[in-house]
């Protein structure tokens, strides 16, 4: 084909393969989340209870270890799994197990869960059991909450106080 | 017979046709996915070292410093910044087609393992720039993808921490930010360069610069873009929000919706499934390799025209191990040899003329096609001919089937490329009962072993050495490229250079009549 004919092509060629580029570059849109919805996302980092409790060496047993290795307790390093339940006015919203982190299982754990909620004005019970050795919820907080649409909620949790923070 | 093309083979080379007719096969698109993909990094780079300058790469800063050089600086910054996206974009349609290309032509098993195997995760190193490039805008999208990438870092057993607990309301710093700038600036384009190198690092003259006339077109059509629809970001990123809508770059993050749906470990999974799964396809099933080439070293005097030509940089020169006068000497390794035999056709000793020794031998052969059986078999499909116009067609075994053209008046010999053709190989069949040659092959542009096509053309040009000779009969000579595909088009041509060779004869024998008459007058 001759080279002048050639360029009508061409234009039609870079013009199909621009559309293309500029189509996938922002389209089809995505919605992440419906315009009614907002998004609870429980994140905290917090180490469970150990697995046993300390307990206190007698002096015989003192006595059978080296010197510099004579600590009056004995603690076993594992810690228990992190178990926290999200309630939505009286329903299960999300539940997660974290096991402890570590060789040992002796690390704290990360949590980092969300779930997207309808907007509006709810009822939102956190429940968590950080020790193995404790039957039901070891920290319970319920808050009525109102959420506006796209609002992102956080849980947090604060190890020191043993408090959840809804904010 | 014609060879059977399964259906993808077939559509892709009915596609790159339409390209051929469109910009000449030397500007074909289609033959130059890697440059051009090379090409549109360079875009990026040169519009990025732009954006730059006047970027802020701090939290408070980022959004508002590229929207100033999206509205305020339109003409300059905005421009840059669109063509930083879009040749972006480009760039991972051209790999996506350069992968496309090499499965549906078989080019990716057989000695071809390694440049599949470190593609792949070459195209994950590009995916990963532009996420951290979608990052640093700082918009609810780049939120969006800090948000999900840190989740999927976080996933990882080897973190420790939580990366995604960083961007809760309250909690983010400029140092993660600024981490994120000298990684999409500096830390993973070098990756990037390392990755390039590593996949053409089994391949010599490897051509990294595309044709100026498609860099052209590719630049005014990207400009164009540009200009028409200019980049622009989302609302600004807000820690307490979540974005609703987002208008995702799909080529570099369609796997982030995925995580919606599904937990980050399980997203994992699939891609690096899908990553493994298209790393070992060269040996789903593998692809058998011929044997090496072999040098003989009585014949070769160490020129090094072979590993020259050498596609696949298989071949290397060192000192002489023998005792020969020769300062030099070839050895192949045969890991990398894709034994097309283009090496053959450089040797200046594989003319069949010579009958020194009982059997033709050359410095550099292939064991399971010698010279020696091209010679003998150039002979016997010659000494087959009983037609007027007696053609010898050379062609090549990845291109469009010989078979078929077989008659009295056509003979045909199909070889590992076309690039394993010593000139003096047309002469002989000229001087041994051709009447015309004709040189059929893969595709102008597409040779299967890369530069075979090249090769020979250069060689008939006299422009490579060993050269076709000046006294050489190039009237009776002509090169015409057909895929498996183009069989109905290499027939015709056949036929036209049969009617031109026919004519040729002719007018030769008129001529000598004459001659003769004028003789016997005389």
């Amino acid at each position: 084909m001759r080279k002048v004919l050639r360029y009508p092509l061409q234009a039609l060629n870079y013009t199909l393969f621009m559309l293309l580029v500029w189509y996938f570059s922002a389209a089809p849109p995505y919605a992440q989340l419906q315009p009614d919805q907002a998004v609870i996302t429980v994140a905290f980092s917090h180490a469970g209870e150990r697995r046993e409790e300390c307990r206190q060496l007698s002096r015989e047993e003192l006595d059978k270890l080296p010197p510099n290795m004579r600590a009056p307790m004995d603690c076993p390093r594992e810690r228990s799994p992190v178990m926290v339940q999200l309630l939505l006015d009286g329903k299960l919203l999300l539940e997660e197990v974290a096991r402890a982190p570590g060789l040992y299982d002796d690390l704290g754990v990360d949590i980092y869960r969300s779930a997207k909620v309808p907007a509006g004005k709810h009822t939102l019970a956190v429940q968590m059991n950080d020790n193995v050795r404790v039957e039901g919820p070891t920290y319970t907080h319920e808050q009525t909450v109102t959420l506006e649409p796209a609002q992102l909620l956080v849980v947090d949790f604060n190890s020191e106080t043993g408090s959840f923070i809804i904010q | 017979m014609n060879k059977r093309v399964n259906p993808i083979k077939r559509s892709y080379l009915l596609l790159e046709e339409w390209f051929t007719v469109s910009f000449g096969a030397d500007w074909n698109p289609l033959y130059h996915l890697g440059t051009l993909a090379i090409f549109f990094f360079w875009v990026v780079l040169i519009s990025g070292l732009y954006l730059f300058i006047f970027f802020d790469t701090s939290i408070a800063g980022a959004y508002a410093s590229v929207e100033y050089m999206t509205h305020e600086q339109w003409y300059a910054g905005g421009v840059m910044r669109s063509l930083h996206r879009y040749a972006s974009d480009a760039a991972v349609v051209t790999i996506l087609l350069h992968m496309f290309r090499e499965f549906a032509l078989d080019r990716y098993r057989g000695f071809r393992w390694w440049s599949w195997l470190t593609g792949v995760p070459t195209l994950w190193f590009v995916i990963t720039v532009g996420i951290t490039g979608y990052w640093l805008v700082w918009d609810e999208l780049g939120l969006y993808v800090a948000v999900l990438s840190s989740q999927l870092m976080d996933s990882l057993p080897v973190m420790s921490g939580s990366m995604a607990r960083d961007f809760l309301a309250g909690q983010l710093t400029d140092r993660l930010f600024t981490l994120m700038g000298f990684l999409h600036l500096l830390g993973q384009p070098i990756l990037l360069v390392f990755a390039i190198w590593l996949h053409v690092n089994r391949l010599s003259h490897v051509g990294i610069t595309a044709p100026r006339g498609l860099a052209v077109g590719s630049l005014l059509a990207l400009l164009v873009l540009s200009l028409l629809a200019p980049a622009t970001s989302h609302a600004p990123a807000e820690l307490s929000k979540v974005p609703t809508v987002l208008h995702l770059d799909w080529f570099y993050l369609n796997v982030y919706p995925l995580l919606d749906k599904w937990p980050a470990s399980q997203v994992w999974m699939l891609t690096t499934s899908v990553t493994l799964l298209l790393m070992i396809m060269p040996w789903l099933p593998p692809k058998k390799t011929g044997p090496a080439a072999e040098v003989h070293l009585d014949e070769c005097n160490g020129c090094g025209q072979c590993a020259e030509d050498c596609p696949f940089d298989a071949i290397s020169v060192q000192a002489r191990s023998d005792d020969a006068r020769w300062e030099n000497e070839v050895v192949v390794n045969p890991a990398q040899c894709a034994a097309c035999g283009i090496c053959v056709g450089s040797c200046h000793s594989s003319n069949p003329f010579r009958h020194a020794k009982q059997t033709l031998e050359t410095g550099i052969d292939m064991p399971q096609f010698p010279i020696e059986e091209v010679r003998a078999r150039t002979d016997a499909a010659l000494a087959g001919l009983s037609g007027d116009t007696r053609i010898m067609l050379f062609g090549c075994n990845n291109a469009a089937d010989l078979e078929e053209f077989q008659s009295q008046d056509v003979a045909v010999l199909s070889l590992f490329c076309t690039g394993m053709i010593p000139p003096t190989l047309v002469e002989y069949a000229h001087r041994h009962g051709a009447d015309g040659v004709f040189i059929t092959g893969c595709r102008t542009g597409d040779c299967y072993y890369r530069l075979g096509n090249q090769w020979l053309d250069q060689r008939f040009k006299g422009r490579r050495k060993p050269a076709l000779r000046q006294r050489a009969q190039r009237d009776r000579i002509t090169v015409y490229r057909a895929a498996e595909t183009d069989t109905a088009k290499l027939r015709r041509r056949l036929a036209e250079f049969q009617r031109d060779i026919a004519a040729l004869k002719q007018e030769e024998s008129a001529a000598k009549a004459r001659q003769d008459r004028e003789a016997s007058d005389a």
